[in-house]
């Protein structure tokens, strides 16, 4: 199920059944709606980011301070609950980590000390890592794009990014606006700038994604 | 003390990809001021992008160790204080930094990576620590002319002050360090309120509504505080800022053209050149001095 709406998610959360106790084997499946275990995902965040998902008490202060929360989903401690309460699906699909723009203010600003932009960097790699059919596309593309030209040349080639990410996105009219302007002004390089050691930057991109 | 300065005046440059296409004149305006200033670059040998933005938010493990590959270049060719004039990068690269130091797991995967073993400490400074390090009173012991007639409203964005555990050199939310390098060129800056607010980074290409609101906001606050240009020191910001404020005009047709600089360009301005030579006018919005100085005051 994917939540879209603050009353979607309000009533997700709401029907939350807290089990009678926690045993191990009482753990196992709870409240998913994929197949997904509570153990691993929630898990699984807080070890990536070396913090443990239930240090966060919800007071949400990190949602009244973010700059990007008008244009997500479900506000950014929202995100969180539904991680803490099992509900990964939801929370996977959500645009949320995808337009989180990284700022950190939440960060800077959690009276737990909750690492709030860490942990979204967390819910979008495994997001990608499962496959999850991601909301924000186009931002999912750029990014793609964006690291195809690091894998060739080592180091980003605006035009090359432009081109590829209009390939991706079909969408040939944006920012028409800007990049003949860049190019008048000298600042679009024609060609890329490549660095000697490719090989090696390639095989770290192999390594690290496979690819 | 005089041996701090001496190890003060050379650093190691990582000048990230964008001071190499869109935010060239970034890139012109630093290297003259510093020279004028007595410090030398040396920069790193075949760096490569540091992982900001794209591989940070969808590869931790890629990220880790393409800022780190910039790393262990600048301790093999003997650097010990680098400078990372783009905020993305100067927070990716201390965050790297600080990861490998804190989490032996990660750092042994990112030695593996990259076939290499991190043995010292290089030290990351941003363009502010930059200029501190340097001393405002060289910037004003080297003043051609003082900028008095500008009102400066200095934009931190998020990066560059924030985790304020690991840039340590400023309040995160109220930073200061770049209103006192600011009125070192004798500009008056002004108390507004979204000087650490997000410009929406990244988003510029696939969500740039998104961008334009935010930037918006942050232009017409500075505005409002009577500012009549502000200051950047981000290339990421400077694109939002300036480049997307032709966008704005068709999201909000009122807009007016605000100037925006990077910090570099008023410096070099107090230090006498010109725009042309600092690269204002590679800027998508028009900036002259001369424009802002009432007639026969004998300025500029
Ligand atoms: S500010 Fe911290 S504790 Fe409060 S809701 Fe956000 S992450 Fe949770
Ligand atoms: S880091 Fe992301 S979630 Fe946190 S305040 Fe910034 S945009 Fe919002």
């Amino acid at each position: 199920m994917s939540v879209n709406t603050l009353k979607e998610t309000n009533k997700l959360l709401a029907s939350f059944v807290p089990p009678a106790s926690f045993t191990d084997e009482e753990q196992e499946p709870l409240n998913t709606s994929v197949q997904l275990h509570r153990h691993n995902i929630a898990d699984e965040i807080s070890e990536r980011t070396f913090q443990d998902v239930s240090l966060c008490y919800q007071c949400g202060k990190c949602s009244s301070g973010c700059p990007v929360r008008y244009y997500m989903d479900i506000a950014p401690n929202k995100v969180v609950r539904l991680i803490q309460l099992g509900f990964y699906e939801e929370a996977l699909k959500s645009s949320t980590p995808w337009l989180c723009a990284g700022c950190q203010t939440c960060s800077a600003r959690c009276p737990k000390e909750f690492d709030l932009a860490k942990f979204m960097d967390a819910v979008r790699e495994i997001a990608i890592e499962k496959g999850i059919e991601v909301k924000e596309k186009n931002i999912l593309k750029f990014h793609k794009a964006f690291l195809d030209q690091i894998k060739s040349h080592g180091r980003s080639y605006e035009a090359g990014l432009v081109a590829e990410y209009k390939m991706k996105t079909l969408d040939l009219l944006q920012d028409v606006d800007s990049a003949p302007g860049m190019y008048l002004k000298g600042k679009l390089a024609i060609l890329p700038h490549n660095i000697k050691d490719r090989k090696g930057v390639k095989s770290i991109f192999k390594k690290t994604s496979g690819k | 003390m005089n041996l701090l300065k001496e190890v003060f005046m050379k650093y190691g440059y990582f000048p990230g990809c964008s001071q190499t296409g869109s935010a060239k004149e970034y890139d012109i305006s630093l290297r003259k001021v510093i020279e004028k200033l007595g410090v030398s670059f040396d920069e790193i040998e075949d760096w490569s992008c540091c992982g900001a933005t794209s591989a940070h938010v969808t590869n931790h493990k890629l990220s880790t160790a393409l800022a780190m590959r910039n790393i262990m270049l600048a301790e093999q060719q003997g650097m010990e204080n680098i400078i990372a004039p783009c905020a993305a990068c100067y927070n990716r690269l201390i965050m790297s930094q600080f990861e490998i130091a804190n989490h032996s797991g990660i750092r042994k995967e990112t030695e593996e990576l990259l076939s290499a073993s991190f043995q010292k400490d290089v030290k990351v400074f941003n363009v502010l620590e930059l200029f501190l390090n340097i001393g405002i009173d060289k910037i004003i012991e080297n003043r051609k002319r003082e900028l008095n007639d500008l009102k400066v409203a200095c934009y931190y964005g998020c990066l560059l002050v924030r985790p304020s555990g690991l840039t340590k050199f400023d309040d995160a939310e109220q930073p200061e360090s770049m209103e006192k390098i600011a009125e070192a060129t004798g500009a008056k800056t002004i108390d507004w309120n979204y000087k650490v607010e997000c410009c929406g980074a990244a988003h510029s290409i696939a969500r740039r509504d998104i961008v334009v609101d935010l930037s918006k906001k942050i232009l017409d606050d500075a505005k409002y505080h009577g500012a009549n240009v502000m200051i950047v020191a981000c290339p990421m910001c400077h694109t939002n800022l300036d480049m997307r404020q032709r966008v704005m005009k068709r999201t909000y047709p009122e807009h007016e053209d605000f100037p925006v600089l990077y910090i570099t360009e008023l410096i070099g301005l107090a230090l006498g050149m010109d725009e042309k030579e600092l690269g204002i006018d590679l800027h998508f919005i028009d900036f002259n001095y001369k424009d802002l100085v009432p007639e026969n005051s004998g300025v500029g």
